[in-house]
């Protein structure tokens, strides 16, 4: 009986982060511009890597490499939205149509004040 | 007949966002006809007069003897494969020439000789030690050889390096302030127990060498050149690389002669213990990872 209730809550948990990822695909290819790709991209690195990571940790019970696949979500955690930021921050640097993509925020009373100067 | 509006966005045609996230579809990048023309013109004016083969017999015939010799050489390395495959054994099949006594001596025998937990650490460090030298060799060769090619003049070294790069982020620097030390201390202990368990010096020092440049990304080459400069490269890896040679020469010549080894194997599972394979281990890992941190030093600025 625990055995199923472990085997059903393992699945469950890898099924979700199957369609995390289904839906991060998705967005990658459909959206156009990089910031939105990359929003897309981003759920797939956090939150469809951990869901899966914890349906393998459900599959293989409380042991060492359970351990090993906790430090893994910890390590991508930190790793992976930084090195989102980082392609962000290179985007918004290097484009300088930024505002016609998206809001920016400041820059209206950026312009405000140079056209007073 | 309309489409369903999930099946529209499916197909590209509607964006449901439009105003929200998406205000407007990237534009394509396009160069002036007028550019292209030129461009086309410059390349045509250019290879007319490198293949100037009307005026240039030597050239003309040249030219036809490397179609000829091309097709030739081609039709003859397809003959020879084909050939080769015909030959083949069976997939999988116990007489296969493959499942012969190297293999079962390297499973049987492995961890008694070499003392190595891992038997592919065991087999690439002690009984195929020399492919190993090789291949670091390998490594050391393509370094110093794209140090050649992108050397950047002195002078021009700080043009060089990229502008937009971002510099001095602060959550880049948060991070690598966590990662970097683990990073480093995972590489290292990959390194020092590739013969215990699966890992070793190429794996660990591409660990090590990762690490290197994340430090280098978030804090910059001031901070990189205290410890690491082109000088410490090339005598990190001379020492590694002629270490290598020396150790492994000194087996060669006691394992080929049937003489007694005075390194000590020590017992199978401990740290200190198969004699030469962790200071080899160690050898590679410095290599790998100075050869990584290198390239990524190279491709970004020309130099260190």
């Amino acid at each position: 009986m625990l055995e199923w209730f472990r085997f059903a809550a393992g699945t469950a948990f890898l099924a979700i982060g199957i369609l995390i990822f289904f839906v991060q695909l998705l967005g990658v290819f459909r959206y156009k511009y990089v910031l939105n790709r990359m929003h897309a991209a981003a759920m797939g690195d956090t939150l469809g890597i951990s869901f899966s990571m914890v349906g393998l940790m459900i599959f293989s019970g409380f042991n060492f490499t359970t351990l090993k696949l906790a430090l893994v979500i910890l390590f991508l955690w930190c790793a992976s939205p930084v090195s989102a930021h980082l392609v962000a921050r290179l985007e918004t640097t290097t484009n300088e149509n930024l505002s016609d993509f998206c809001d920016v925020k400041g820059e209206k009373e950026t312009d405000k004040e140079e056209e007073k100067a | 007949m309309k489409k369903d509006k999930f099946f529209a966005w499916l197909d590209g045609e509607e964006d449901l966002y439009t105003g929200n996230v998406e205000v407007k579809p990237q534009e394509e990048h396009e160069v002036p006809k007028e550019l292209l023309m030129e461009r086309m013109r410059e390349n045509k004016r250019l290879s007319e007069r490198v293949n100037d083969v009307e005026h240039n017999r030597e050239y003309r015939f040249f030219k036809h003897l490397y179609r000829i010799l091309a097709v030739d050489f081609g039709i003859l390395l397809i003959l020879l494969l084909l050939l080769a495959v015909s030959f083949l054994p069976p997939v999988g099949h116990a007489a296969n020439p493959d499942n012969n006594e190297v293999s079962a001596r390297y499973i049987e025998k492995g961890l008694q000789e070499t003392g190595a937990v891992n038997i592919v650490t065991g087999m690439i460090l002690d009984y195929r030690a020399f492919d190993t030298l090789g291949e670091s060799h390998v490594l050391f060769v393509a370094a110093v050889t794209v140090f050649v090619l992108l050397r950047a003049g002195k002078g021009r070294q700080e043009e060089n390096d990229r502008i937009y790069e971002p510099k001095n982020d602060t959550i880049l620097q948060k991070a690598a302030f966590v990662l970097v030390p683990m990073i480093m201390i995972f590489g290292i202990y990959v390194i020092l127990n590739g013969h215990l368990s699966p890992g070793g010096g190429f794996s660990g020092g591409a660990i090590i060498g990762s690490g290197l440049i994340l430090y280098l990304n978030a804090f910059g080459f001031a901070k990189t050149e205290r410890f690491f400069t082109e000088k410490t490269y090339k005598r990190v890896c001379l020492f590694s690389l002629a270490f290598y040679c020396l150790a492994k020469s000194y087996s060669f010549y006691t394992g080929a002669n049937d003489i007694h080894s005075a390194i000590p194997l020590g017992t199978p599972g401990a740290i200190l213990s198969s004699g030469l394979i962790l200071p080899l281990n160690i050898c590679v890992g410095l290599v790998v990872a100075c050869t990584m941190y290198a390239f990524y030093a190279l491709f970004r600025k020309g130099g260190f």
